[in-house]
């Protein structure tokens, strides 16, 4: 864990809703909300990674886009080394925008189809850093080598390159403007199984080398623990669990953590018969989330309180572990 | 070229040399390229690897539903007998939906989004069981009941869009159930869903399997769902496949190269965080532009002189018919099926 305790977090995420309303008729009139983000709170410390996990409609990846302010927050704060950038004017965000970055999960369609490698990493230093085009295109090559791409990548187009050498491009026109936060949303999800490793690595080795800070969103667990020091479980808009990742896969302790672990397929036959919970049912629409805790519809332990009231993030223990559960699950290994 | 897959008695698929060809504008490309393996009833074998590996072609080539610019070339597919390769479209048609049948990746894209779940139901097994349209109805209700789906009764006369991707996915694997088939082909039939509900799909296709003795052929690009569904394994790459042998083995002693390196290339979760992952270097070759000699060797630690000159053939392990239960296509391995010295 790279993170120092006893400095301030990089990014403080307090509260944070968007909404998005459901409009009906010939005048669009307002039905009702789509609540994606619905309060949602967590830190991130200067060169930590913090995972965000949870499945399709969860908010996750909202949450990421209202980080770097590609969404408007609805209500809440995010406080970007001490600026609310949730309301701050275009202008102030425009200088804010090279500290922070986002990387795709498709960077087929992240990256403009007709303009080539080298054009598309100069571009935000021109912009941004007033740069000339010869001193910009040099720096892209410096970047290209720095992220494991020939050199010959300058003058080719997105469509000539594979889809792993995409996301490396991806990431280096991310950490062209030297960030110091990068929201990476399902950036390996797209990619054949034989890639998704390849830039892990890669996203590892410059968080080491350029002292980066990562929120990594993405449904698949196995990628979020290798590259996570914190995880941040979502479920239908709000937090369920934050801490560690030793924590979360040793002792998790909301029911729908342990539900998402046991669900996840080991590449390991021995433990196909392993004791599980496997919970029926779907996850309920956003638009209409179940009243009290959003999980009691699928939660094997849930009593009626749980079903009147929203259990409130609380400190669960040890190492900043925080549970939303009326009933979290013993502190023992499970 | 490639061996004979050993037939037992209880053979009820057998994929010998399956050769797969498309014409494409940038000139004919082969997606399957010499494929056997055999599938014995009641078990279920995946069809493992990554995108371009041909895994979906060939159960495409095997249900003869491939799009108009492909055709099956060479090989055969024996199935009770009959090699489907040669069979003429109405008798294929026959066994399609019947004797065989398929689940695919969306099942939105392969339900009729006009017709009720019932009726859609109902058009198969009146189609090839002769049920009245009341039968039909009756156990379009029991098999929704089977797969799990609450309010089975109503939901009978519901459209598919009213139904959630994994309820989706149930009334597709009602549907593959309903007459009652020898074999059902999964093609990647819970990459779409949220791990919650995969857990749910793949719990509900194992206790089918075991209570029906349906065979499986269930193709996946995930390790995980292998180790999970799988008693037999194809690990496949770029149009061929390099090994095959029963899940345990694969997992435990992987021979192929390939199949080694994608296995330290993928997390594990119950095991404490520590290792860096090895990822395999460069990426699956275009079938454009395949490599001469072994297709992996570019990409592969072992590879040596004669790997880029001479193809490899899928060849049983230990040498000597009988034991041809673990099978690769390596140079590491000689004709006798014994390690080379390196």
């Amino acid at each position: 864990m790279t993170a120092v305790e006893d400095v301030g977090p990089l990014l403080q995420v307090r509260d944070l809703r968007r909404y998005y309303p459901i409009r009906k008729g010939v005048i669009a009139r307002t039905v009702g909300q789509v609540r994606a983000v619905d309060g949602v709170s967590f830190d991130v410390y200067p060169g930590e990674t913090v995972g965000i996990v949870g499945e399709s409609g969860c908010g996750k990846s909202t949450t990421g886009r209202a980080v770097v302010r590609l969404e408007a927050p609805t209500a809440g704060s995010v406080l970007f080394d001490g600026t609310d950038i949730a309301t701050l004017s275009p202008a102030r965000m425009r200088r804010l925008r090279t500290e922070l970055q986002m990387v795709f999960q498709d960077p087929y369609s992240s990256l403009n189809p007709q303009i080539r490698i080298g054009d598309l990493l100069a571009e935000p230093l021109i912009a941004h850093k007033r740069l000339d085009r010869a001193g910009a295109r040099a720096k892209a090559a410096e970047m290209l080598a720095t992220v494991g791409l020939p050199k010959l990548s300058l003058d080719r187009y997105p469509h000539e390159l594979s889809g792993g050498m995409r996301q490396r491009v991806g990431i280096a026109r991310a950490l062209m403007l030297e960030p110091r936060l990068i929201v990476c949303d399902e950036p390996v999800s797209a990619l054949d199984v034989s890639i998704q490793a390849q830039v892990l690595n890669l996203l590892k080795d410059l968080q080491g080398e350029f002292g980066l800070t990562y929120v990594f969103i993405s449904h698949g667990l196995g990628a979020i623990k290798y590259i996570s020091d914190r995880i941040v479980v979502m479920y239908l808009g709000k937090v369920m669990e934050t801490a560690t990742t030793a924590e979360i896969f040793a002792r998790p302790r909301h029911p729908y953590t342990e539900i998402l672990l046991d669900a996840y397929p080991e590449p390991d036959p021995r433990l196909r018969d392993r004791e599980r919970i496997i919970v029926e049912g779907d996850v309920p629409s956003p638009a209409n989330p179940p009243p009290g805790c959003v999980f009691h519809t699928r939660c094997p332990y849930a009593q009626d309180i749980c079903r009147a009231e929203a259990p409130p993030l609380n400190a669960a223990g040890g190492a900043r572990h925080q549970v939303a559960c009326h009933f979290p699950l013993a502190q023992e290994a499970s | 070229m490639s061996v004979t897959p050993p037939v037992t008695a209880s053979t009820l698929l057998r994929v010998d040399g399956l050769r797969t060809e498309f014409t494409t504008d940038q000139g004919p490309v082969t997606p399957v390229d010499g494929v056997g393996f055999t599938v014995a009833a009641g078990e279920t074998l995946c069809l493992v690897g990554e995108s371009g590996s041909g895994k979906s072609v060939s159960a495409l080539s095997i249900m003869g539903l491939l799009a108009g610019n492909g055709r099956v070339t060479e090989g055969s597919v024996m199935f009770e007998g009959q090699d489907l390769a040669g069979l003429p479209e109405p008798e294929l048609r026959r066994i399609r939906g019947h004797a065989i049948a398929m689940i695919f990746q969306e099942p939105m894209t392969s339900l009729n989004p006009v017709l009720t779940i019932g009726d859609q139901l109902a058009e198969t097994m009146i189609l090839h069981l002769g049920l009245t349209k009341a039968e039909a109805r009756q156990r379009a209700i029991e098999l929704l009941e089977k797969v799990g789906i609450p309010r089975a009764g109503a939901v009978v006369d519901d459209h598919p869009h009213r139904l959630s991707g994994g309820m989706r996915q149930r009334v597709m694997i009602a549907m593959a159930l309903s007459c009652r088939p020898k074999l059902i082909i999964a093609d990647e039939p819970t990459t779409a869903l949220d791990v919650t509900i995969q857990a749910q799909i793949l719990r509900l296709m194992r206790e089918l399997s075991a209570e029906t003795g349906t065979a499986t052929i269930f193709i996946t690009h995930d390790l995980g769902v292998v180790a999970e569904m799988a008693d037999r394994v194809a690990v496949m790459y770029a149009g061929q496949v390099v090994e095959e042998t029963d899940v345990y083995t694969l997992f435990d002693q992987p021979k192929h190269p390939y199949t080694v390196a994608l296995l330290k290339s993928i997390p594990h979760i119950t095991t404490p965080a520590g290792d860096r992952l090895t990822p395999i270097s460069g990426s699956v070759p275009s079938l454009l532009h395949l490599p001469t000699g072994c297709r992996f060797r570019e990409r592969c630690p072992h590879a040596m002189d004669r790997c880029a000159t001479e193809l490899p053939e899928l060849r049983p392990l230990g040498g000597g018919v009988g034991e041809g239960e673990h099978s690769v296509r390596c140079w590491l391995y000689d004709e006798t099926g014994t390690a080379v010295p390196a």
